[in-house]
């Protein structure tokens, strides 16, 4: 008999599936025990169809040359003083917000990856899942050892992981985080897998990678595009799990649905540090956070949930409420920055002329009307001496731990307030998408270890500012507040000196 | 870019991360691991239990009885972060590739006495099940383990091990000539023959293990700790007589990735078994156990390769293996006379 030459896809199983086999010495429930406590139901892990055929060989091979090229950018960036490239040094503000927020996401998608390549039941879903526990390893790795030479220059860089445990802004992506890895293996792949790394992906790294590039960080932008063919995998992934699990029962269907209308509001929430950054901290701006949100969700997710129709799966719940807030969300976010600059490690800034001539560009039904004036007033105070810092604590939502400041839909006068019950407590919410998901599994919301209630229970150094301010590890007068006489302004300046003009901010 | 600016007036505020300087007690330069590893778990402050396993917290030092009062003492001495890992990895690849792609071009597998040939396939290709097994106890290790430091070298040697379980695969097919024949009848074996049923049955014991630093003695220090030595040395040995070098060529790289995956694996049983009496006392309860269940799950593969010296070889795998926990320090010497 001649043999018959194997396809890549009977090859591609004997590799990773056929590595596999039913347990008969323990039961299969005792060495997966968590693949059934959510309700999703799987009759055949078979029918998982392998999207990237890759094995272990080509992986290395093909990351190896990868990371050889990032790091010889790495590697020019620190000899040849690279930071002198970017447009301003406010666009640090950028990259302080993305290794204390993001990069400590990256290692926390990276261990729970590992969890479902241990946990999932499927072979083929879990030879995925652990690509992916080393792909997201890799994005904190050479983002730290990117970023790490910025953090000998400037400030608010130096703790990140430290801070990441304890800020209140950075409790926002934190407890995200948390959320999704303390749920069950399903949920986490809906949550980061799918909302995260395919619904929602585009509104967070495209604009952090454009504005590196548009701004002169070269060295941030090579570990971005370095990470595409990482994510075009991970997005994938993310796709064809959902599918996969629309597929296998139809009493799945509510419970995904369920998932995607939580994860679509914890992201859309979490993105507000995102559209903050886009519309306030870039010095050369990339487009607005409104016509990204038009561009990346409104669009690319409207075809994708037709799409999904099929399934029975409908738009996220609350998707409307994020389109009429697109002209308000990133204007409330930076007023809280502004606010509590003095408790952040990152700085704010008065927005000068040009800035607010692009802002009332690009949002002319809400930004000249509702945050203009707001912007003329702090400026008055500043030049009077007397630059506003908020010395209150603000009441932060339960779930997604945003100081509340959002407003009401169509009613930008009136602070957005919900309530809820539980144990004999009562709970606050910043939102209608907040209070649902609180109101769905109160046990678990409850526990949310929120920064400002910290604080008033004396968990956080102590009572007065600068104690709290200590514990967070943040140098008072360096990490903290307004740009304006800030050692980074003066030293920048410097380098600058006779050098180049100054960027004005909003150059485009 | 035109930029001449006086040296001392770009001078760097700081050298490193403040939590690396605080480990130094110093702010000086700190290598790409130091950084990469060092601190970079959470942890504090989480938000809530795992709906899983509720008792714990998201990271949680309680997840093993081993207990370190800082769990930044495992360094890797091969110093693997994402990059120099992938590059390692690439390279250990290559040279595999380059042995098999000789082999196969010379059609050398053809001048192997059949026997050997057929006895090599029949203790080699099961092993990628246990190297599957191995993989999902390191991802195990990669989840519920504590520090970055531990936790990364995890994921980075479970990697290994699809890697591994995939050469030998690799080799099953060339073996069965280009279809899947050898890999199904190793993977009968491996599920019906009595020879590997005590083998499967330890296996399948450790995916119920949820002690990670448990799995950590049990499958990377004792298991492997048996069958590395046992297929890189004794069996290997035995092909010689009937004409294995080519076999042997493609084996190679075992012996060389154990060589390279003890580095790290002494360089954590010493420094858990250096922290405490109590480290060492648990050390030394899941090494007996786990070394009784190997010793008797290999003896009958050992005998199936080797005959009648199959039991010899077996007893000199254990003697190094409890050797090199004494040497150590994570066991006494005296356990030796048991
Ligand atoms: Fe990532
Ligand atoms: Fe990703
Ligand atoms: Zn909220």
């Amino acid at each position: 008999m001649t043999p018959r030459k194997m396809s890549l896809k009977q090859k591609y199983g004997a590799y990773t599936r056929g590595l596999d086999w039913k347990p008969t010495y323990q039961r299969e429930d005792d060495v997966f025990p968590f693949a059934k406590y959510e309700g999703i139901k799987i009759h055949d892990w078979d029918a998982w169809e392998d999207p990237f055929k890759l094995t272990m060989d080509a992986y290395w091979k093909f990351q190896a040359e990868k990371e050889r090229k990032l790091y010889a950018v790495i590697d020019s960036m620190a000899q040849n003083n690279g930071q002198l490239g970017i447009t301003d040094a406010r666009y640090l503000n950028a990259v302080k917000l993305f290794i204390q927020g993001v990069t400590p996401l990256e290692y926390q998608a990276h261990r729970h990856f590992a969890h479902l390549a241990r946990h999932l039941p499927g072979a083929g879903l879990r030879v995925a899942a652990q690509m992916q526990s080393i792909d997201e390893l890799r994005h904190c790795q050479t983002q730290i050892h990117t970023i790490s030479h910025y953090n000998k220059y400037f400030d608010g860089i130096h703790d990140f992981t430290h801070m990441h445990d304890r800020l209140w802004y950075l409790s926002v992506p934190k407890s995200f985080f948390d959320d999704a890895t303390s749920a069950g293996p399903f949920e986490f792949l809906t949550s980061i897998s799918f909302a995260f790394e395919y619904v929602l992906t585009n509104l967070l790294f495209v604009p952090f990678m454009s504005g590196a590039a548009y701004n002169g960080d070269m060295a941030t932008v090579t570990f971005g595009f370095s990470a595409q063919s990482d994510e075009s995998r991970h997005m994938t992934l993310g796709l064809e799990a959902v599918r996969f699990l629309l597929e296998q029962d139809e009493a799945n269907v509510p419970i995904v649905q369920g998932w995607i209308d939580k994860w679509f509001w914890r992201g859309y929430r979490l993105l507000s540090l995102v559209g903050m950054m886009m519309d306030y901290m870039l010095p050369k701006k990339v487009m607005s956070w409104g016509e990204a949100w038009e561009t990346y969700y409104e669009q690319a997710g409207g075809a994708l949930f037709a799409d999904l129709a099929r399934y029975g799966i409908r738009e996220p719940k609350y998707a409307d409420v994020a389109k009429a807030e697109k002209g308000h969300m990133t204007h409330q976010a930076w007023g809280i920055f502004y606010n509590y600059t003095h408790a952040a490690a990152m700085h704010t800034w008065d927005i000068d002329e040009a800035h607010m001539a692009w802002l009332r560009e690009k949002y002319p039904d809400t930004f000249a009307q509702h945050y203009e004036p707001r912007y003329r007033k702090w400026r008055e105070q500043a030049e009077e001496g007397k630059r506003f810092y908020n010395n209150g604590l603000p009441q932060l939502c339960q779930v997604c731990q945003i100081p509340m400041a959002f407003t009401e839909v169509g009613d930008p006068n009136t602070i957005s307030f919900r309530v809820s019950e539980h144990g004999g407590d009562r709970f606050h919410t910043c939102s209608d998408g907040c209070k649902d998901i609180f109101d769905h599994e109160p046990e678990k919301y409850a526990q949310a270890w929120l920064p400002v209630h910290q604080i008033f229970q004396g968990a956080c150094g102590g009572a007065t500012l600068p104690e709290v301010l200590d514990w967070y590890h943040i140098n008072q007068g360096a990490d903290n507040m307004d740009y304006a006489g800030s050692p980074e302004e003066e030293q920048w300046n410097r380098w600058m000196e006779g050098r180049r003009p100054v960027v004005p901010v909003a150059a485009e | 870019m035109n930029i001449d600016l006086k040296a001392e007036a770009i001078t760097p505020r700081r050298h490193t991360f403040s939590h690396i300087a605080r480990r130094f007690g110093v702010d000086k330069p700190a290598s790409r691991y130091e950084e990469a590893t060092f601190d970079v778990q959470p942890m504090v402050n989480f938000h809530y239990r795992p709906t899983y396993s509720p008792q714990f917290e998201l990271y949680d030092a309680r997840r093993t009885r081993i207990v370190m009062n800082d769990w930044y003492v495992f360094r890797d001495p091969r110093q693997f972060y994402y990059a120099s890992y992938n590059i390692s990895r690439a390279a250990m690849q290559q040279s595999f590739d380059d042995a098999v792609n000789f082999v196969e071009k010379r059609d050398l597998i053809a001048s192997v006495d059949p026997a050997w040939r057929d006895l090599f396939a029949a203790w080699l290709l099961p092993l990628r099940h246990v190297e599957w097994a191995a993989n999902m106890n390191c991802q195990l290790i990669a989840d519920w383990g504590f520090g970055t430091q531990i936790t990364s070298a995890a994921a980075f040697c479970g990697a290994d091990r699809l890697g591994i379980a995939q050469v030998i695969s690799r080799i099953g097919l060339l073996l069965g000539q280009g279809t899947e024949s050898a890999l199904k009848d190793a993977k009968t074996q491996w599920l019906e023959a009595d020879v590997w049923q005590p083998l499967r049955r330890l296996v399948e014991d450790q995916l119920v293990v949820h002690d990670w630093f448990e799995l950590y003695v049990a499958q990377l220090i004792v298991l492997d700790g048996y069958i590395y030595p046992l297929a890189t040395g004794a069996f290997d040995r035995a092909g010689a007589a009937h004409n294995g070098a080519p076999l042997s060529m493609m084996t190679g790289f075992l012996g060389d990735w154990y060589a390279d995956n003890s580095r790290w694996t002494d360089a954590v049983i010493k420094a858990a078994a250096a922290e405490s009496d109590a480290n060492r006392i648990i050390l030394g309860e899941w090494f007996e156990r786990w070394s009784a269940r190997a010793e008797e799950a290999v003896r009958p593969i050992g005998a199936m390769v080797l005959g009648a010296e199959g039991d010899a070889a077996v007893d000199a795998a254990g003697a190094r293996l409890r050797e090199r926990m004494i040497a150590l320090n994570a066991l006494e010497a005296r356990e030796m006379a048991a």
